[in-house]
């Protein structure tokens, strides 16, 4: 008989939960503390199986040059604003400079002919959108882990972050600045480079020039644009609104590879 | 569903002496079949509002505004009233398919361009990284679900004894049979309730060992990392964008499949089916006249 009163009070909690579910039409739910939780928590289990399918670094497909698509969509900033850029660009760059620097030992300021001058790497991949369109694209650029190599990294660095010229979203203490973060398992992966060539051409000014990201394993909005800092940190508090990008601030995965 | 008792009034009733409880839903069965109701729906609605980001269809690798699309749903402006119509294409045609599909209704906005109404998405309002959230969370879920049902199936005996059919119902003379009694919307009684119906077990062998799995794999196909690790998925499907076709046409199948599933199970009596798969006992009815 217990028995028979535990399942029947079993059966209410479970229409009674089934019922609050059906009548919370409103999205708030689908936000509370705890459903973030059971979120946060769904993150981790897909950064933690991928990078254990992921152990060997195997590399993304690359394609043949008849696969690159006729034309490559633009997403985020096309022409960064500001007088600065405006003159980097006519000029052609030639007083832009990289930087590297953060926790290295011996940071670095790279011209974009220095840049070239380094071991050249191209790759033609698929570029992945969140938003669900995919693109196939020839990138040329050095290797991300030749440059952290040549910095000397500090032991404790953890992430490296990629600050960018393009200010996507206007707000006075200039929080909109574009950026991203990869941890040291993405960024010392060979096909993570700073590409300066697209499609056989010098990188063009809408797809993020003179220097952008390209993580190959990992969703569209990583591939940071007109990158002209490079740091090296131990966590990612302090930066920006803290999450480790500019879409992350906003709500989005830092891990995106899916 | 092999495990038969006694109803407990069967023994005390004459007057119904046919009427027998069959206990016919094993729990893990049950528990796995109303957790993969939660997640298919969330998967459903989830999906459909990643869709809405991107509403277009196309095969190969690559798929983008201007690639000629196999589906999509989109948005134009009637040229004499000016009103938003909602258009959808399929493989060339054109369809109107305003207040649904591309154009749909809000209390707050009118009438508002998106590919889903906000009502069969989740969340309802824009929110891409909400979305992507709740799809893999649920995915996962799903997956964690599936794999228990799958290794119990095999292990126990369900897949074996409830869902092969069984040499008799082979014979093509009983699919006819079968078929007919569903072109009747007869439902089974009787002896014939005792077991799955021909066409229900292969409907449920298709979803389990076809459909579900097409979903996850193609699913998996449209991850980067995931196919940096397994590049062979980009030739099983033809490519990312054509995986994500196919994630969206076999999503539709299933849509139609738990419509269809839901129809059988009102028309075969929708208390005793609920009662069945709640606490897993099933009774079986007389059979209807001699």
């Amino acid at each position: 008989m217990s028995r028979l009163i535990s399942r029947r009070s079993l059966l209410r909690a479970g229409s009674a939960a089934a019922g609050t579910l059906l009548l919370a039409g409103c999205d708030g739910m689908f936000e509370s503390p705890a459903m973030r939780g059971a979120l946060d928590f769904g993150q981790l289990v897909s950064l933690r199986v991928q990078r254990l399918l992921l152990s060997g670094q195997p590399l993304a497909r690359e394609f043949a040059v008849a696969d690159i698509s006729p034309e490559f969509p633009l997403n985020g900033t096309s022409m960064p604003g500001g007088f600065g850029y405006f003159q980097m660009m006519v000029s052609q760059f030639a007083r832009w400079r990289l930087t590297v620097d953060g926790l290295v030992r011996r940071p670095l300021s790279l011209s974009l002919d220095e840049i070239k001058a380094l071991p050249a790497h191209t790759q033609i991949t698929l570029h992945c959108c969140d938003e669900g369109w995919s693109a196939i694209g020839q990138w040329t650029g050095v290797q991300l882990s030749h440059l952290l190599q040549a910095c000397e990294l500090m032991p404790d660095v953890r992430y490296i972050v990629f600050h960018c010229l393009d200010e996507l979203e206007r707000t006075p203490d200039r929080s909109g600045l574009y950026y991203e973060s990869l941890d040291l398992f993405d960024a010392f992966h060979p096909q993570t480079i700073l590409a300066y060539g697209m499609n056989g051409r010098p990188l063009p000014v809408a797809h993020g020039a003179p220097l952008r990201l390209r993580v190959e394993r990992q969703i569209g909005y990583k591939n940071a644009k007109y990158v002209t800092r490079i740091e090296a940190v131990a966590r990612l508090d302090h930066i920006g609104h803290g999450k480790g990008g500019f879409w992350e601030d906003r709500g989005y995965q830092w891990y995106a590879g899916l | 569903m092999a495990v038969s008792e006694p109803s407990p009034t069967a023994g005390t009733q004459d007057a119904a002496p046919k009427r027998e409880v069959i206990y016919r839903h094993a729990l893990v069965v049950r528990a796995t079949h109303w957790i993969n109701v939660l997640c298919l729906a969330l998967l459903l609605m989830s999906g459909l509002r990643i869709f809405n980001y991107h509403p277009a269809l196309y095969w190969g690798n690559y798929g983008y505004r201007g690639v000629p699309a196999v589906v999509s749903i989109g948005a134009a402006v009637d040229p004499d009233s000016g009103a938003p119509v909602g258009v959808t294409r399929i493989a060339g045609l054109s369809f109107v398919t305003t207040g649904v599909l591309g154009v749909s209704y809000d209390s707050e906005r009118g009438m508002v361009a998106r590919a889903f109404p906000a009502w069969l998405t989740l969340p309802g309002e824009p929110g891409l990284a909400l979305a992507r959230d709740w799809h893999f969370l649920m995915a996962w879920l799903f997956v964690a679900n599936g794999a228990v049902y799958l290794l119990f199936g095999a292990f126990s005996g369900h897949f074996r004894r409830d869902l092969a059919p069984a040499a008799d119902q082979l014979r093509a003379r009983h699919i006819l049979a079968d078929l007919w009694d569903h072109v009747r919307l007869r439902a089974p009684r009787g002896e014939a309730a005792r077991r799955y119906n021909v066409l229900q077990k292969l409907a449920y062998l298709t979803v389990v060992f076809l459909l579900l799995p097409v979903m996850v794999l193609s699913g998996l196909t449209m991850s980067p990392a995931v196919t940096a690790a397994v590049p062979g998925l980009f030739d099983l499907f033809g490519g990312r964008q054509s995986a994500r076709t196919i994630h969206f046409l076999v999503a539709n199948l299933l849509v139609l499949f738990v419509l269809v599933h839901v129809i059988e199970v009102l028309l075969a009596g929708v208390v005793n089916g609920m009662r069945s798969m709640i606490t897993g006992r099933y009774v079986i009815r007389p059979q209807a006249g001699p």
